[in-house]
């Protein structure tokens, strides 16, 4: 009996060890003469696929990473299908200065941990330049990695400012935490759309906090006050009854959500709920609130957002990218999608701006690439003239939105 | 009979002890040779965190036999109070080893210190009670620090549970630890080297305090409350004693953990209860009390989910059947009696090959 035991434990050990040589030794193959097996395989994996290259010259290598399972799910999915169309577009069009795009996708579960290790698959991939993060947690983690190696990293959705900071690599797609609150508390003051406002934030994410904290300061420059700023966590998002008898009580008029759109349609429930009709003002994350099951839309009359991607907008662009969106995925597109779209389109403006190839090293792209984004000027879906500082952030114009007949229309 | 016994142990802990030496050097050699993917190199840290807590979970669960479902909660103070120290020391202790070792021995002390004082209440329950009161002690840890602002400027520090706004600092004052952002820029001191020093240190510490006259008391405890108490042994001393060492580990693991990663944030995913419960199933596959079998536990099933990243969709899927089944296989007494049937030939074979 113990001597079986022993033995087990033994085979354990030897199983345990040749896991990890059998792990090494795969990866190792990978890295050789079976890239062009690995990138079939994924090919078949990413939804939908990316079309194989059919010229014998070299192909530019672009990874993503998002959370396609768990909670976050809906966003991951929605740059993964982005990206993805707009790569399948790109290549069909004869791709980059006549290079076809290799497009490979990992899940990272929200998890900074797992974000780290879906960027260290895709290095294995032989990736050239990384579409993401698409959470801003992660993106951070990802970007003290993408910055060590010098990839160029360009996040569609990861709004931190911390992502910038000290990291020369990394640009961003959308607006800055501080650049939407700072923005819809310059509206409100100026356009003088209240004088009494409350707050309900998520204190436990990243986004909605940030934007509250330079709301919050920004507010104390503009000619309206914050009467009641009440936070919840993610632990408890169901009920808030609590955060809007306060902002009742407190008399104010309008109530500013700095929040995803899941959690502002139950408010907006309650609150009529309660018999309580302030005005509501949003930022990016209430995009897709007229989505939501089982949710009366005419609750959102007249709920105002600073937002740069409205799938109902009536521009060129916006409608046949939501219809191929649809005929892809069978599903409409929200910002994070539109966000994802332009990234890749934008790496393709910098590309063949600088001129780099395929057959490059990692770093030098990246250093082509970093030149090149300061220069370059985008019309995208979610903005005109869309350009960069070399700290890598973005300027567009944000546009306010107001829901009216269930649709957004743009305020002028 | 007693010579036997002390030699069978420490054939025993030559074992564990060679497993890791051995992983180590296999590691190193392969990565010095350039065998090793990104994915790997990057999983070695963790895999040291994951082996360390494992261990220091067995410690509470199959040591002394009580059920710890907060195990999360200590990795997060050890986690926070060494990235905390090492933030603020940054610039003033340059030398990165020396800093990370006080990190180190700053989150062993500060989770030390948490075990020690949720235990005092907490260890009195038993069973089911303490499993849950546990569970809600690792939750309240990572609320406070979800809500926990701290800054540093000219003036000192500065703490507030509101926001960073309140924290009233100079201009040039720096934010530490902002709420559920947590902490951003904590330096990447954490590397292969170090996590497997730190994981034999912690079996040095465990593996011995369990072959020691407490580790006796301690399990006496486990296999026998009343007898135990009826020779004169102070339970809540010894059940303090493995609950806090357990604790203190954690927090070693969480520094470590901490220092790998840039930003560090307490969300659900990585210190909330299915933090714990995951470091409990390692432990249980394992074997609870068995501590090298939560070493070989702890690394496969935190390879798993990475190496099966080729199925995609279907990797969260398959990486749960494929745990269903390996319980099953290890434990299921009716798969035990097949194995052994069908296992005998071979393992007298290979007896005979050995000797």
């Amino acid at each position: 009996m113990k001597k079986f035991k022993k033995a087990v434990s033994l085979l354990a050990a030897a199983a345990m060890t040749a896991t990890m040589l059998s792990a090494c030794g795969g990866s190792d193959a990978n890295q050789g003469a079976d890239t062009q097996e690995a990138a079939g395989a994924e090919t078949t994996e990413s939804a939908g696929g990316t079309e194989t290259s059919e010229s014998t010259g070299a192909s530019f290598k672009i990874g993503a990473i998002g959370p396609s399972t768990g909670g976050a799910a809906v966003y991951g999915i929605a740059v993964q299908n982005g990206a993805d169309l707009a790569v399948k577009e790109i290549n069909a069009a004869g791709g980059i200065n006549g290079h076809q795009i290799e497009y490979n996708f990992q899940d990272d579960e929200c998890d900074n941990e797992k974000s780290v290790n879906a960027y260290n698959t895709l290095k294995d991939w032989g990736m050239q330049m990384l579409v993401g993060t698409t959470t801003s947690g992660c993106c951070i983690a990802v970007a003290a990695e993408s910055a060590n190696d010098n990839l160029f990293q360009l996040t569609p959705s990861g709004s931190s400012v911390d992502i910038l900071k000290d990291n020369d690599n990394v640009f961003q797609v959308c607006f800055t935490d501080p650049n939407q609150g700072v923005g819809a508390a310059q509206y409100i003051g100026t356009n003088a759309v209240a004088e009494k406002v409350a707050v309900i934030y998520d204190s436990s994410d990243v986004y909605s906090s940030g934007i509250y904290e330079k709301f919050a300061q920004e507010a104390a420059n503009q000619p309206f006050e914050i009467v009641s700023a009440e936070a919840f966590t993610a632990d408890n998002k169901t009920d808030f009854s609590v955060q809007l008898q306060k902002a009742k009580d407190a008399g104010a008029e309008l109530i500013f959500l700095p929040i995803y759109y899941t959690e502002a349609s139950l408010i907006l429930t309650q609150a009529n709920g309660m018999g309580y009709a302030p005005k509501f003002f949003g930022c990016d994350g209430l995009d897709g609130i007229l989505n939501v099951k089982n949710f009366d839309t005419a609750l959102a009359e007249g709920v105002m957002l600073l937002t740069p991607f409205a799938a109902d907008a009536e521009d060129e662009a916006t409608k046949s990218f939501v219809s191929a969106y649809q005929e892809a995925y069978g599903d409409t597109p929200n910002q994070f999608a539109a966000d994802a779209y332009d990234a890749v389109y934008i790496l393709k403006a910098a590309l063949e701006k600088s001129g780099a190839a395929p057959d490059e090293s990692v770093s030098d792209i990246c250093e082509k690439l970093k030149g090149a984004m300061v220069e370059i000027t985008v019309d995208g879906l979610t903005g005109e003239a869309m350009s960069w500082d070399s700290d890598g952030a973005v300027n567009k114009a944000p546009k306010a939105m107001e829901i009216v007949n269930g649709n957004y229309s743009l305020i002028q | 009979m007693k010579n036997f016994k002390i030699s069978k142990n420490m054939k025993d802990n030559v074992i564990t002890y060679g497993i890791v030496i051995a992983a180590y050097v296999i590691m190193q050699i392969l990565v010095s040779t350039g065998h090793v993917s990104s994915l790997m190199q990057g999983l070695l840290v963790p895999l040291c965190v994951y082996v360390i807590l494992a261990v220091s979970l067995n410690l509470t669960v199959g040591i002394l036999g009580e059920l710890s479902l907060g195990h999360a909660g200590f990795m997060c103070v050890g986690a926070f109070a060494g990235a905390f120290f090492s933030k603020c020391m940054k610039n003033v202790i340059t030398f990165g080893l020396i800093r990370f070792v006080l990190a180190i021995l700053i989150g062993a002390v500060a989770a030390g210190i948490i075990g020690f004082l949720i235990g005092m209440p907490v260890l009195r329950l038993r069973g089911d009670y303490l499993a849950i009161v546990t569970l809600a002690f690792g939750e309240i840890i990572k609320s406070i620090i979800n809500v926990l602002y701290i800054g540093k400027d000219s003036r000192g520090l500065h703490f507030s549970t509101k926001d960073s706004l309140s924290l009233g600092l100079e201009p040039e004052g720096d934010v530490i630890i902002n709420g559920a952002q947590g902490i951003t820029g904590t330096p990447k001191d954490s590397t292969f080297t170090i996590g497997i020093i730190l994981i034999i240190l912690t079996l040095i510490i465990v593996l011995n305090l369990i072959h020691s006259r407490d580790g006796r008391a301690i399990m006496s405890i486990r296999d026998n409350l009343i007898a135990a108490e009826s020779i004169g042994i102070n339970i809540t001393k010894y059940k303090l004693m493995a609950f806090s060492i357990s604790a203190a580990l954690a927090g070693v693991a969480g520094v470590l953990y901490s220092h790998n990663l840039n930003s560090l944030m307490a969300t659900p995913k990585n210190f909330g209860y299915n933090m714990s419960i995951m470091i409990l199933v390692f432990v249980v596959l394992g074997g609870i009390g068995n501590i090298r079998g939560s070493i070989i536990s702890a690394v496969v099933l935190t390879l798993l989910p990475e190496l099966l990243r080729g199925l995609s969709n279907y990797r969260m899927l398959i990486y749960s059947v494929v745990l269903i089944v390996m319980m099953l296989f290890n434990w299921s007494p009716k798969l035990i009696d097949l194995r052994k049937r069908y296992s005998l030939k071979r393992l007298l074979k290979k007896n005979r090959e050995v000797q």
